[in-house]
């Protein structure tokens, strides 16, 4: 994936809870039907329209389950 | 230095602000008070730090947070006040933090009065708080001692990772006596590498939390294994005409000053009495207690204030080679020399 | 600090959860949707972004956020229920130049803790505390907290939290905000992003007062506890919004980072030099009095000094101590006290002598100084034989009724009342003690007089000093 802003979601941290998909102003989250190894349903970003918000980074409790990469943002590069 | 005539409770302060204690955090009980009022005067012209805390669980938890800064660190209470520390010293113990605590027994149960008792014992000696932990026990019999065992307290408290206690009793803290003070401490062992204290910041963890039922077993073992080397190592005990005794009367704190009277009145009628106190009462002077019926001594008398609680630990010592009686006031009495040297003729013929 | 362009685990947490047990170093122990995670979350980012990390102390207290310590770098204390304000006091206090957080849930800090946590925030202490509120105890599996609101059905109000039997919810915020001290108090909510975001203000604003040693930070946040409300994650949010916003109202209490200075704390004093200057030990004030010849019957003392309270019987029998101390015998003073202590009489036992001194209390004295008649008839029948007995003939109007004492009447009230001041009393009694026993000359007590009555004027000294010769002087020309 080339554009930015989008999230990035690590399926085997999510716990399923959903809360990003609550916060999510542009309906670009979904809960998977797949299952994580620990078996949840996971987070998936189901496409195009993410606005780097930042909502879902703030509203998930897991520390690395979702990184979100702001419009600015360069791979290989963190600030 | 000159000697200074105090309270066996400002001693203790005094031992505590030689030894390099920082941090006093104490809630006032009678007969224990004066520790915390000679801390409230001493401490802050060191800039160390004195705080009456708002109950005895508040300072043990005190005490635990400045062990764990790094500090060396005391509190003091009465019967009723420790009971109240128990979790927090469990949590002391369980963290191998040393800190100091001075008990200044007092009459019990519930808020009984404020006498001089010695019915603290089974809770401070044999642990008293939850989970396999001891604490170390000084039983000082003078203001001297008040001073020097709570100087020493520091130092076992560092050597062991433990909460060390001077136990006494109301008369002794009470109680004005000479002091020689003791020179400050010149050397404070480095505690960087478990403390979280210093800048950097050492980040080290404080916790007594062992989820995996192995760790805690290891962690318990090792706990053990601390405490059998306390008691291979530090046993401290006085003996007062005792080589050639056939009765040997035992007791500690104030009971013993009594019983060294009594040795002497019982000696004057020519009755062969000596006197075996203990100093530490964890560790307990078990050999030597065991050893007793060789040297010759054919009769125990154990005296305390407390009714049946030092007794226990010396006829475990004696392992059945003799057998303790036992002699007991409470309530806030102490016995006379007297009174102990009848009831000596009366039970043995004497 | 630079414009972030990625959002992600903030450094604040470890990058390996080290000290949590089995295999899985990589995530937390939380439930799905817990608040607990969010907080930590905003913790770690606020830690990094105020570059505190490598100095803050985060206490961990028994709760779902028992585990805080797996998570967070820097140094960590697992505490006791409901005392981490306890423990951080002393934590803040041992190490002034560090920042101290206090992480705490609602039945750790407004149950089991609540006293801790009041008396921590009025002193002031240097800890920012983040209260997590989530209406229950999440850990223990779901039982009524004090913040539990009314009619919320828990495992231990199974019929709802009954006003009438178990009381309403505790507002903890409003309570801290009664106090003087506290500098910053805000109740946040993790109910939605907007409110996320407003806790994640309050959660800087507090790490920056701490970070400037500014005293007590208190931040309450609503949070989600699906486990305990058996409810979906995205459910709890609508019950935050929907029942516990009435109740908990959100919003700055009070915010007083600004003013605020600055907590100053100097350096203990630990040089030995330095110790012994500070508290006055450097020289030796001993006087080392010489003795003079003392009979056989006075040179091993013991002495019961008994009377009503204020007629400063303890004090006599602490000079006696002080003085023979500086003749460089041993010497023991206590005081009685306890059950003994009634009726407004006071007594204490002085014991003066070369050998080691056995018991304190003077069981069987043989000198008795009794300042009025219970106290003389009380403690002349304990006296040895051919003890002395020396008593106030102002107030005991009797004699003694042994025989085989040697008594000596002396008006010790009358003296002191002739020298304008009877509070002297105790001073002539040690004047005649001298007396009698030929163990102090009157100069060596009267050159220590300063030392007993510190701070006190020269005319009152003086009249000490005519008190000591008063009742010296009646027992030399009256016996
Ligand atoms: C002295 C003591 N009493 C009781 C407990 C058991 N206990 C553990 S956690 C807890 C409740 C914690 O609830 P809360 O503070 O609301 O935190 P939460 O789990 O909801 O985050 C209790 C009662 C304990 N560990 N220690
Ligand atoms: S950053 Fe905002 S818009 Fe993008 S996925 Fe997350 S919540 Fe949705
Ligand atoms: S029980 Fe509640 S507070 Fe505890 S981890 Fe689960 S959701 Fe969080």
């Amino acid at each position: 994936m080339s554009h930015y802003p989008r999230p990035g979601i690590n399926p085997d941290y999510c716990k399923g809870c959903g809360l990003c998909v609550a916060s999510c102003p542009k309906k670009v989250l979904a809960i998977s039907e797949k299952l994580n190894s620990k078996g949840y349903h996971y987070c998936e970003y189901t496409g195009d329209g993410c606005i780097g918000c930042g909502n879902c980074f703030y509203s998930c409790p897991e520390p690395a389950a979702i990184t979100v990469y702001l419009k600015d943002h360069q791979p290989g590069k963190e600030a | 230095m000159a000697r200074t005539l105090m309270k066996g409770n400002h001693a203790a302060v005094y031992g505590a602000v030689m030894a390099g204690c920082t941090a006093y955090y104490g809630y006032p009980i009678t007969p224990a008070s004066e520790i915390a009022e000679g801390a409230a005067e001493i401490f802050p012209k060191l800039n160390r730090t004195f705080l009456q805390a708002e109950s005895e669980i508040a300072a043990i938890n005190m005490v635990y947070g400045a062990a764990g800064s790094g500090r060396r660190v005391m509190t003091a209470s009465s019967g009723p006040g420790i009971s109240l520390k128990m979790e927090g010293l469990s949590y002391c113990a369980g963290s191998a933090l040393p800190c100091v605590v001075v008990d200044v027994m007092r009459g019990g149960p519930g808020l009984g009065n404020i006498g001089p008792e010695q019915s603290d014992y089974n809770q401070v000696v044999k642990g008293g708080g939850h989970g396999n932990y001891r604490n170390l026990v000084l039983a000082p019999n003078s203001c001297q001692e008040m001073c020097d065992f709570t100087m020493l307290a520091f130092d076992l408290a560092d050597r062991y990772r433990n909460p060390v206690f001077v136990l006494t009793d109301g008369v002794i803290g009470q109680m004005m006596e000479a002091v020689e003070l003791p020179k400050p401490v010149t050397h404070i062992p480095d505690r960087s590498e478990w403390a979280v204290c210093g800048t950097p910041l050492n980040k080290n963890l404080i916790n007594s939390i062992y989820l995996d039922l192995d760790d805690l077993e290891r962690w318990n073992m090792a706990l053990d294994a601390k405490y059998r080397s306390v008691k291979e190592n530090e046993v401290r005990y006085e003996e007062y005409l005792m080589d050639d005794a056939k009765i040997a009367v035992v007791g500690y704190g104030c009971v013993s000053r009594v019983l060294r009277s009594t040795v002497e009145m019982a000696r004057a009628r020519g009755i062969k009495v000596g006197l075996f106190r203990p100093i530490t009462l964890f560790p307990f002077p078990e050999k030597q207690i065991r050893a007793f019926a060789d040297r010759g001594v054919e009769k125990v008398l154990t005296v305390e204030l407390s009714t049946g609680q030092l007794v226990d630990d010396v006829n475990l010592s004696l392992q059945g080679t003799l057998k303790s009686d036992l002699y007991y006031r409470v309530g806030g009495n102490v016995p006379s020399a007297l009174e102990i040297l009848n009831r000596i003729s009366e039970l043995y013929g004497v | 600090m630079e414009k972030k362009t990625v959002l992600r685990k903030p450094a604040g947490f470890l990058d390996v959860y080290k000290h949590k047990p089995g295999a899985e170093k990589d995530r937390t122990h939380y439930c799905p949707g817990c608040g607990h995670g969010i907080l930590h979350k905003l913790i770690a980012e606020a830690m990094e972004d105020l570059e505190i990390i490598d100095d803050t102390i985060i206490i961990s207290p028994v709760g779902c956020s028992v585990f805080a310590y797996y998570y967070f770098d820097g140094g960590h204390f697992q505490v006791p229920h409901g005392r981490a304000p306890a423990v951080g006091t002393a934590v803040s206090r041992a190490n002034p130049d560090k920042i101290v957080i206090s992480y705490q849930g609602d039945g750790d800090l407004a149950a089991i803790g609540g006293n801790n946590i009041l008396q921590a925030a009025n002193r002031g202490e240097s800890i920012a505390v983040f209260f997590v509120n989530n209406a229950i105890y999440g850990m223990t599996g779901g039982q009524m907290a004090p913040t539990t609101l009314e009619g919320q059905v828990t495992t231990t109000t199974p019929y709802g939290r009954n006003p009438a039997t178990d009381g309403l919810p505790l507002r903890m915020a409003e309570i801290i905000n009664q106090l003087e001290a506290p500098t910053f108090v805000a109740r946040v909510s993790l109910h939605n992003p907007a409110n996320i975001r407003k806790t994640r203000a309050a959660v800087r604003q507090a790490l920056q007062n701490a970070k400037e040693h500014k005293g007590f930070q208190f931040v309450e946040v609503l949070s989600m506890c699906p486990s305990g409300w058996k409810q979906t994650p995205v459910n709890c949010l609508k019950w935050i919004e929907e029942k516990m916003l009435p109740i908990f109202p959100l919003g700055t209490l009070r915010d007083r980072s600004a003013e605020a200075t600055p907590v100053v704390r100097p350096e203990p004093v630990l040089e030995p030099g330095k110790v012994l200057e500070k508290l006055g030990l450097t020289e030796d004030k001993s006087r080392g009095f010489a003795r003079g010849t003392v009979a056989e019957e006075y040179s091993e003392m013991s002495i019961r000094i008994a009377g009503f309270g204020g007629q400063g019987i303890m004090s006599t029998g602490q000079i006696l101590a002080q003085v023979a101390m500086e003749y460089g015998y041993n010497v023991s003073w206590l005081p009685s006290y306890g059950p003994e202590m009634r009726g407004g009489t006071a007594n204490c036992s002085v014991n003066i002598q070369d050998d080691t001194i056995g018991g304190a209390e003077a069981v069987s004295p043989n000198m008795v100084i009794a300042m009025n008649r219970p106290s003389m008839e009380k403690f002349e029948k304990t006296m040895v034989e051919g003890g002395s007995l020396i008593y106030n003939s102002t107030l005991v109007e009797i004699s003694p009724s042994r025989t085989d004492i040697k008594a000596f009447p002396v008006p010790i009230t009358g003296l002191a009342n002739e020298l304008g001041d009877i509070r002297v009393q105790s001073v002539v009694g040690v004047g005649a003690y001298a007396a009698v026993t030929g163990m102090f000359r009157p100069e060596d007590i009267i050159e220590m007089l300063p030392q007993f009555f510190k701070g006190k004027n020269k005319s009152i000294i003086d009249l000490n000093a005519s008190a000591v010769r008063a009742g010296y002087d009646y027992v030399k020309n009256n016996f």
